[in-house]
């Protein structure tokens, strides 16, 4: 009893202390942001590495995605006899949620272990001590830029992936269960808000972006430097960064879409 | 900084794709708010039952949407509700004797105000209240009456 | 003798139980180049690490020119490494990075050269260490010994007033170990800079340095000239110049006796 008392007592430390060291971590790194500025091809090769690599895999989800909730919605709507509603709820469903969250998801898997295992085999190889030799902060030169450009990736991604699940949609209202082409997009139109839905899905993914990006280079600087701990870290960014947005994403519905 | 063109393009490309998605999620799926409270007028009008209308609900006429419901209070004088509109200023000749009734699209559709235009010479301005006005057609109610009348026969 | 530039007093450092330096006292020469030796695991590159402030000493002082590196502020710190190379054991190359751009990272860090000449800079750095056509190729296109020398360039781009070489002779042909060995005597003395050289090579340690240290088990053994050293009466410095595997100076990690360790059944 003792023993699990104080088992759980140190995780519980352990636990505090890492966030600690994780926030302490984001503060270094957010200082190096205005070092950006004049430099910013480094955050152009870091959109180009989360962003245009994951831009397939989204975008075929999306297509996907959009095709599943029209279907599945039709069912429901036929019932009713409100399948010109099909629209509404294709576009709500990816605009407000899934948009964000499953690329969220997509982009913790895709970009985020990449993140995790460069960094950590960066750590591993002496590329970050070496850098530090050279009088070169790599919390600046290495994760800064990296976490600007999965901020700014993320919301691109998103937005993509609503877009292209919307398109989904309409192919398979449309084309294969015969939904009126008119009713589709003006039910659309008239439902969703541009400030209420469309931003807050865009507000949403930035969150999401920035949460993912950071965990996954706190796991990868933080990981144990060998070839076990960083797969071990590269496991749990996965993990981390997807119970982060599910968790996130709950308070961030509650907080806009809350009062209605 | 050496950095292959290849790369920039491709950022380039995801930019101008994100961009896009986000136009099309703005003037496709939403509806850009093309006026908003201030440069609209206000009209309002008194309702025995408003049923389930709701701030930001549409306001049409004709079918076509001209306004939008922007605020709902309660008078407790004459305990009706006070709903307040915001009309598009592109439509600044609604006549005065205009009627507004709540309706309902579809059986279990949203509910929205539907104006018809009467034959005034002088049009409503902003702060004006519209006097004819139909409540909503609250569907427990009318069961509870086709009800009663069956009971009768 | 010219002054220290690395002033190294009462320097005790320990990693949990395990102590790696007790009570070392160290002098490294400006403009001179010090041999640092000692058998493998002593904690040479723990040393060149608390030189370059990326450890800290749990007690006593390493100076650095003048200033206690582990007091300083990351600013000043920064700005002692602007004047301070080293060179990785295992190279440390940026992976993402070309030979040439590895070369030309300080370059374009610290300084606003025209592209021009600091391409001019890296590839006389370059051919210096004899790897100019080897520009294009990426880190992990190289061996182990070029990736050093590559390395070795990068750590003298910016003209450093000290370089901390860790095992650069490591893994060369007797040629490229001769062209080295030259190159750092040329640094030393044409350019005045301050060479640390830490290395398991005996007969090339003695026959460039300047000064040398020999460091066993957490404490200084020797030092002295070459010549001096050769001379010492003292065991572990003749053990561990002529490589024998018998003496003062243990071969093995600490350990319970071999012919116990074999007989005891402790097998699952
Ligand atoms: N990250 C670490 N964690 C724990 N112990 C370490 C770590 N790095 C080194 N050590 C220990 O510190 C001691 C000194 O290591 P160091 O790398 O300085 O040796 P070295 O003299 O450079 O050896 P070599 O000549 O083989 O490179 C070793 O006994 C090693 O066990
Ligand atoms: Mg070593």
């Amino acid at each position: 009893m003792m023993d699990f008392l104080q088992r759980l007592g140190a995780t519980a430390l352990g636990v505090t202390e890492r966030i600690g060291r994780g926030h302490l971590f984001l503060l270094y790194v957010l200082g190096g942001f205005p070092g950006l500025l004049p430099r910013f091809g480094l955050v152009i090769k870091q959109i180009y590495a989360s962003g245009v690599l994951s831009l397939l895999i989204i975008a075929v989800s999306g297509l996907f995605v959009g095709m599943v909730l029209a279907l599945q919605g039709y069912n429901t709507l036929v019932d009713f006899g409100a399948t010109e509603s099909l629209g509404v709820v294709v576009a709500l469903s990816l605009v407000r949620e899934l948009g964000p969250v499953v690329g969220a998801l997509l982009f913790a898997g895709r970009a985020g272990s990449a993140l995790t295992a460069e960094i950590g085999l960066m750590k591993a190889t002496e590329q970050l001590s070496a850098m530090e030799m050279m009088a070169v902060n790599p919390l600046h030169r290495v994760v800064a830029p990296r976490l600007l450009g999965g901020i700014i990736a993320m919301p691109l991604l998103a937005a993509i992936l609503s877009a292209v699940g919307i398109i989904g949609g309409y192919l398979v209202a449309v084309g294969l269960l015969g939904v009126d082409e008119g009713a589709f997009w003006s039910q659309m139109q008239a439902k969703v808000d541009l400030f209420d839905d469309v931003a807050s899905g865009v507000i949403k993914s930035v969150v999401f972006g920035f949460v993912v990006t950071w965990i996954a280079l706190f796991e990868g600087y933080d990981a144990v430097p060998t070839s076990e701990g960083v797969s071990r870290a590269t496991t749990r960014t996965v993990v981390h960064a997807s119970l982060a947005v599910l968790a996130l994403n709950f308070i961030l519905t509650a907080l806009m879409f809350g009062d209605d | 900084m050496m950095q292959s063109r290849g790369v920039q393009i491709w950022v380039g490309l995801l930019v101008i794709a994100g961009m896009a998605a986000l136009l099309m999620l703005a003037m496709k799926v939403s509806n850009i708010r093309v006026f908003s409270a201030e440069n609209g007028y206000a009209v309002s009008a008194n309702f025995e039952n408003i049923g389930g209308l709701k701030v930001r609900s549409p306001v049409t006429m004709a079918g076509v949407v001209v306004g939008r419901v922007s605020e709902i209070g309660f008078d407790s004088e004459i305990y009706e509700a006070v709903v307040t509109m915001n009309i598009d200023p592109r439509y600044d000749n609604l006549p005065e004797d205009t009627s507004a009734s709540i309706f309902t699209s579809g059986l279990l559709g949203e509910q929205y105000i539907g104006l018809e235009a009467g034959g005034a010479e002088s049009y409503l301005h902003d702060g004006d209240r519209i006097q004819l006005t139909q409540s909503a057609i609250v569907l427990e109610k009318l069961i509870g009456q086709f009800l009663v009348s069956q009971a009768d026969k | 003798m010219p002054e220290a530039w690395v002033r190294i007093r009462g320097l005790r450092y320990a990693r949990g139980e395990q102590v790696i330096f007790e009570g070392v006292d160290m002098d490294i020469p400006r403009g001179r180049l010090t041999a640092i030796m000692g058998p493998s695991g002593t904690g040479k590159t723990t040393l060149l690490r608390l030189i370059g402030g990326q450890l800290h000493a749990d007690a006593g002082t390493v100076e650095v020119a003048g200033e206690n590196v582990a007091a300083l502020r990351s600013k000043a710190l920064y700005r002692l490494r602007k004047r301070m190379g080293m060179l990785f054991q295992n190279g440390a190359l940026l992976t993402d990075l070309s030979v040439f751009d590895n070369v030309a990272f300080p370059l374009r860090e610290h300084t606003r050269l025209p592209e021009r000449m600091i391409r001019d800079l890296v590839l006389m750095k370059l051919h210096a260490v004899g790897l100019r056509g080897a520009r294009e190729l990426m880190p992990a296109q190289l061996s182990g010994g070029m990736a050093r020398r590559v390395a070795l360039a990068r750590a003298i781009a910016l003209d450093p007033q000290m370089v901390l070489f860790d095992e650069p002779f490591t893994g060369q042909d007797p040629i490229s170990l001769g062209v080295l060995v030259s190159l750092l005597r040329s640094l030393t003395d044409a350019l005045g800079l301050t060479s640390v050289v830490v290395s398991h090579d005996v007969q090339e340690s003695l026959s460039i340095a300047d000064y040398v240290y020999v460091i066993s088990e957490g404490r200084v053994v020797e030092h002295g000239t070459p010549e001096a050293l050769r001379q010492s009466t003292s065991p572990w410095v003749q053990q561990f110049l002529q490589g024998q595997s018998d003496g003062p100076v243990p071969f093995h990690y600490p350990a319970p006796d071999y012919r116990a360790d074999l007989l005891a059944d402790d097998r699952p």
